[in-house]
C-alpha cells in the first residue's frame, strides 16, 4: 500500500471545522498507512475489534520508535490511560474505588444537585446578555468547577489549576513542522506543578477526612494494596485535564449541533425527558475525543487484509468509527432519538471513559439548562473558531446571540 | 416483457405487504411467564404485533430475575420478592399467572389448561423453561431442611432458613448453582459441605483442568469440599433433617441440604402433542420453529428459553440446550420477530452462547461452549493474580472463552469464536504470561458426538447475520 498524507490532513488546521470528508476518505481504505510509518483504522467493526484486542498496547513505551512525550521526564509514573493490563487495572481499580460503583455508587449521582445549580448560576449571569460565548461564559466553567468539586480543590486554586491543564493539553496536539520541544517542556513543568499541588492537598486530607473523592483515596479502607504518592499523583492528574477539558468540548459541540438542527433542539425544549438519549447520540455524532493516537500492535495484527506490523504507531479514528454507514443508518444525520446506539464517544474495551457516567449528567444537565434559557438562541458565527487540537476537537468560542 | 417484469414485482411486494399485515394480527398464546415469555412479548409489540397476546404463566409470581436467587437473595442483601423483571415496555397481554398449561392440541390449535380451559391461538410460543431436579427419594425430599433453588419461593425459604444460622449446609451437586449456594453459604460465615460425583466443581461446564482451579478455590474458602461421592442417603428425625452419608461410608450432621442437582426441561405436558419434545427439551430449527416428531418443521408453534434445543452453526450444528439468561432473551426476540414475520424476513439465532458466575469473591463468565473443545490454554493473567482468560479450542479453532475477573476482555474472544479463529490464539496480549501452552481441556470429546464442517459467522447487523463455510485447515 502506498503511503499517504490522510492523518496530515487531518491533522491540519484548516480542517478542523469539517473533518467528516477525511474521515469517509480513511473509511474507504479501511486501513491507512502513513507517510511515516503510522496506521490509521477509521471503520467500525475494524476499531471495535482493535478496541478489545488484548495484543493492543496503550503504552508508547512498546513503540519501535519510542515516543515517550510526556511519560518519565518528570518524575511522574505513567497514568493508567497509557499503560496496559495488569497495571492499568490495578491502578483503575484503586482510583475507581472512591468514584463508582460497587464501592462507591453515590458518588455520581450526589453532585447531580451541585452540578444543576452552578449551571443555574452560570446560566442566570447571562440572562440579561444580548450575546454570549458559550465556551467562556458556560461550557468550560462548569465542568472546571464540578470536577474541583468532586475532588475539594478550593475554589480560590481554581484558575492556576486552568493554566497548568491548558499547558498539558497543549502538547497533545500532533502540530506539523513545528518544533515541539518548548510545548513539551511546558507541559512537563505543568504537569509536575499539578501533581506536586494535587500530592500536597492529598497529604492536608490524610487523616482529616472530608467528603471529597481526594479524600477517600487516601483514607478509605481498601482489602487492596493503595496507591504510592507518585502513582497518585499522576492518576489525579489524568482525572483533572480528561474530565476537565472533554467535557467543555462535548456541551459546545451540544449547543452547535442543536443551533445547527433547529427542529430538535426544538423537540429536546419540549421534552427534557429525552436529553439522555440526545447526549449519546453527540457522543456519536461529534465526540469530544476524535481519535486515540497512542495505541500500538505487541505484535503483527492483520486487520482488513492489511498487516499492520508490531511496534508501529497505530491511530483508532473513533470519529470516523461513528459515522460507518456499515453500523449507522444515515451516519451524517443527527438523530437524537437513535436507536442501537453503540458509539465509540467514551471509547471501548479496558479502557473506556473512566469519567463518563459524570460526563453523562453534566452534559444532560448543562444543554436542558441551556434551553431553558428565555430567548431564541442563533449562532453568529458557523463554523465557530476551533481550538488547535484535532484530538480534543471543539470550538474555541461559541458567539451565540439571543432574540 | 419489462411491464411484466414489474408486475411481478409490485405482485411480489404487494403480497409481501399484506403477508406482513396478516402475520400482525390474530392470537398468539406464550406458554411460559418469565424472562423468554415477557422478553418475547415486549419483542412481539416491538415488531408491530397488534393482535391478542396471552401469557401462560404456572407460578403466581410476575415475571422475576433468576440470577440473583443463588447470590445476593441468599446473602440476604436482596428479598427474593424484589427482583421482579423491569418491564421494557407496555406489552397489552392477558397474564394467566398461577394457570398450568397441561397439553397442547396442534392440530385444533389450542392449549389445554390446568383449570380445564381452553385457549386457541394462531401462533404459539413455548417457553416453559425448567424447574429444579428434585432429590430422588420423595420421603428424604421432604424432610424439613431439604431444599432445592430454582423458583423465588425457594430462594425465599432458603435465605430464611440461612439467616436463622444451621450448623452446617450440605450442598448436593457442585455446578453454578450448587457452586454460588456454597459461596453464600461461606460469605455468611456458614460451614458448608459440598457433595460432587464428578472429579472437581463446575467440571459439567468448564472441563477437569478449570474445575481443579474452581476445586482449589473452594477448599481455600473454608468449604468442605468432597469430591467423586455421591450422598445416598439423607437422614432425619422427627421430620427433620439431621444428616446425610455418602458412597464413600462417611456421614455428616446437617440441618440444611440443597440439593444442585441441575433442571429437568418442563416438557411432560407436550407428551401428547407430536411435537419433538422430551428430556432434553423441545427440539426447534434455528429460526426457533419446533419440529414435530417426524423432524418436520411446523410453522405456527416456536420455542425459546431454556426448554429450546436448538442446532447452531458455530457447534457443527449440534442441538444446544442452554440454561443461559442472555441465552433466553436473544432467542425470545429471534423467535418473536419471526413470528410476525413472512419467510423471506426471518432470521437465525446465531447468538455466541454466554453466562456468569459470581462466587468466592470472583466474576467467572463465559462466552461460546467450552465443552466444544479439546484443549485449553490460558492466554491472558494466570490462576496466581486471580485473573485470567482460559480460551478453549477445538481441532484447532477457538470455541470458547472463560475469564476470571476479566469479562471486559471477553468481546474480543467472542469474535474469535464467531469467525472460527485458529487455535491457540496468537502470542502478543500485554497481560499474556510466557510460556503458557495448550493443555487438554479433559471434556468429553465432541467428536464422538457428530461430524461436520466448519463454521464461521459474519455480517453485524441481526438481519445481514450470514454463516459461511470454512475450509478446513
Amino acid at each position: 500500500m502506498s503511503a499517504d498524507t490522510l492523518f496530515r490532513r487531518i491533522s491540519d488546521y484548516a480542517n478542523r471545522a469539517d473533518p467528516y470528508p477525511l474521515y469517509e476518505e480513511l473509511r474507504e481504505k479501511k486501513v491507512a498507512r502513513q507517510e511515516d510509518g503510522s496506521y490509521l483504522v477509521g471503520t467500525y467493526h475494524e476499531i471495535a475489534t482493535l478496541l478489545h484486542d488484548p495484543r493492543i498496547s496503550s503504552d508508547r513505551r512498546n513503540r519501535t520508535e519510542p515516543d515517550d512525550t510526556l511519560q518519565g521526564a518528570d518524575q511522574l509514573p505513567p497514568a493508567f490511560i497509557s499503560v496496559d493490563d495488569p497495571e492499568h487495572e490495578r491502578l483503575r481499580s484503586l482510583v475507581m474505588r472512591p468514584f463508582g460503583p460497587p464501592h462507591t455508587p453515590q458518588r455520581i449521582d450526589a453532585l447531580h444537585g451541585d452540578i444543576t445549580r452552578i449551571a443555574e448560576e452560570l446560566a442566570g449571569a447571562l440572562r440579561n446578555e444580548d450575546s454570549i460565548d458559550l465556551v467562556d461564559d458556560f461550557a468550560f466553567p462548569l465542568p472546571v468547577t464540578v470536577i474541583c468539586r468532586l475532588f475539594g480543590v478550593p475554589h480560590d486554586d481554581v484558575p492556576q489549576i486552568h493554566t497548568w491543564a491548558d499547558a498539558i493539553v497543549d502538547s497533545l496536539d500532533p502540530a506539523a513542522g513545528e518544533d515541539p520541544a518548548p510545548r513539551r517542556n511546558a507541559a512537563l513543568e505543568a504537569r509536575s506543578a499539578m501533581g506536586m499541588y494535587l500530592g500536597e492537598l492529598a497529604g492536608k486530607r490524610r487523616g482529616h477526612p472530608t467528603d471529597d473523592m481526594l479524600s477517600a483515596l487516601v483514607n478509605d479502607e481498601s482489602p487492596q494494596e493503595r496507591l504510592t504518592q507518585p502513582e497518585l499523583m499522576s492518576s489525579m492528574v489524568l482525572l483533572l485535564i480528561a474530565g476537565h477539558e472533554t467535557t467543555v468540548n462535548l456541551i459546545t459541540n451540544g449547543m452547535l449541533t442543536l443551533l445547527r438542527n433547529p427542529d430538535a433542539l426544538e423537540r429536546l425544549r419540549n421534552e427534557p425527558a429525552l436529553m439522555p438519549g440526545a447526549v449519546e447520540e453527540l457522543l456519536r455524532y461529534e465526540p469530544p475525543v476524535q481519535f486515540l493516537p497512542q495505541r500500538t500492535p505487541l505484535a503483527d495484527i492483520e486487520v482488513a487484509g492489511v498487516t499492520i506490523p508490531k511496534g508501529a504507531p497505530l491511530i483508532l479514528v473513533l470519529a470516523s468509527g461513528n459515522r460507518d454507514p456499515l453500523r449507522f443508518p444515515d451516519p451524517d444525520r443527527f438523530e437524537p432519538a437513535r436507536e442501537d446506539n453503540q458509539h465509540f464517544g467514551f471509547g471501548s474495551g479496558i479502557h473506556s471513559c473512566f469519567g463518563a457516567p459524570l460526563a453523562r449528567i453534566e452534559t444532560q444537565i448543562a444543554l436542558n439548562t441551556l434551553l431553558r434559557h428565555p430567548g431564541n438562541p442563533r449562532l453568529l458565527e458557523d463554523p465557530p473558531p476551533y481550538r488547535r487540537s484535532p484530538v480534543l476537537r471543539g470550538p474555541r468560542h461559541l458567539p451565540i446571540a439571543y432574540t | 416483457m419489462s411491464g411484466n417484469g414489474r408486475d411481478g414485482q409490485d405482485g411480489k411486494d404487494r403480497r409481501d405487504r399484506q403477508g406482513v399485515r396478516d402475520m400482525r394480527d390474530g392470537r398468539i398464546v406464550i406458554v411460559g411467564a418469565s424472562l423468554a415469555g415477557l422478553r418475547a412479548a415486549e419483542a412481539l409489540r416491538d415488531e408491530g404485533f397488534s393482535g391478542s397476546l396471552t401469557l401462560v404463566g404456572e407460578e403466581p409470581h410476575p415475571p422475576y430475575d433468576r440470577p440473583p436467587l443463588s447470590k445476593q437473595v441468599l446473602l440476604g442483601r436482596v428479598r427474593a420478592q424484589d427482583c421482579g423483571l423491569p418491564a421494557r415496555r407496555e406489552t397489552d397481554a392477558q397474564w394467566m399467572l398461577g394457570v398450568r398449561a397441561t397439553g397442547l392440541d396442534p392440530a385444533g390449535k389450542r392449549v389445554l389448561l390446568g383449570n380445564g380451559d381452553q385457549l386457541p391461538y394462531d401462533r404459539l410460543l413455548i417457553a416453559t423453561g425448567t424447574r429444579a431436579r428434585p432429590w430422588p427419594d420423595s420421603g428424604e425430599a421432604a424432610l424439613d431442611g431439604v431444599f432445592t433453588l430454582r423458583t423465588s419461593d425457594d430462594a425465599g425459604r432458603l435465605a430464611e432458613r440461612l439467616e436463622s444460622g444451621p450448623r452446617r449446609v450440605l450442598v448436593i451437586g457442585a455446578g453454578f448453582t450448587g457452586s454460588e449456594i456454597a459461596s453464600a453459604c461461606r460469605e455468611r460465615g456458614l460451614e458448608v459441605t459440598v457433595a460432587e460425583r464428578g472429579r472437581a466443581p463446575l467440571i459439567g461446564a468448564l472441563g477437569a483442568t478449570a474445575g481443579a482451579f474452581a476445586a482449589t478455590l473452594q477448599r481455600a474458602h473454608g468449604v468442605d469440599l468432597r469430591c467423586e461421592v455421591t450422598v445416598t442417603a439423607l437422614r432425619g428425625s422427627g421430620g427433620r433433617l439431621t444428616g446425610a452419608e455418602f458412597s464413600d461410608g462417611s456421614r455428616i450432621d446437617a440441618d440444611v441440604a440443597v440439593v444442585a442437582l441441575g433442571a429437568v426441561r418442563n416438557t411432560e405436558w407436550l407428551a401428547d402433542s407430536g411435537l419433538a419434545a422430551g428430556p432434553r427439551g423441545v427440539a426447534c430449527d434455528a429460526g426457533c420453529r419446533a419440529f414435530d416428531m417426524y423432524g418436520i418443521v411446523t410453522d405456527d408453534i416456536f420455542v425459546a428459553g431454556d426448554v429450546a434445543r436448538f442446532p447452531h452453526p458455530l457447534f457443527e450444528y449440534q442441538m444446544l440446550a442452554l440454561e443461559h439468561w442472555g441465552n433466553a432473551v436473544a432467542q425470545a426476540e429471534v423467535a418473536a420477530h419471526n413470528m410476525v414475520s413472512p419467510a423471506t424476513l426471518r432470521r437465525p439465532h446465531l447468538a455466541v452462547p454466554a453466562f456468569w458466575s459470581s462466587q468466592f469473591g470472583l466474576n467467572i463468565k463465559s462466552v461460546g461452549v467450552p465443552t466444544f473443545s479439546d484443549q485449553v490454554v490460558i492466554a491472558q493473567g494466570s490462576p496466581e493474580e486471580r485473573r485470567l482468560v482460559a480460551v478453549y479450542g477445538y481441532r484447532g479453532r477457538v470455541t470458547a472463552a472463560v475469564s476470571v475477573n476479566m469479562a471486559k476482555w471477553l468481546d474480543y474472544y467472542r469474535h474469535l469464536i464467531e469467525t472460527a479463529a485458529p487455535f491457540p490464539p496468537g502470542p502478543g496480549a500485554a497481560d499474556g504470561v510466557a510460556g503458557s501452552e495448550p493443555v487438554p481441556s479433559d471434556v468429553p470429546d465432541p467428536h464422538v458426538l457428530s461430524h461436520g464442517p466448519t463454521v464461521a459467522l459474519t455480517g453485524h447487523l441481526p438481519d445481514r447475520r450470514l454463516t459461511l463455510l470454512r475450509p478446513d485447515s
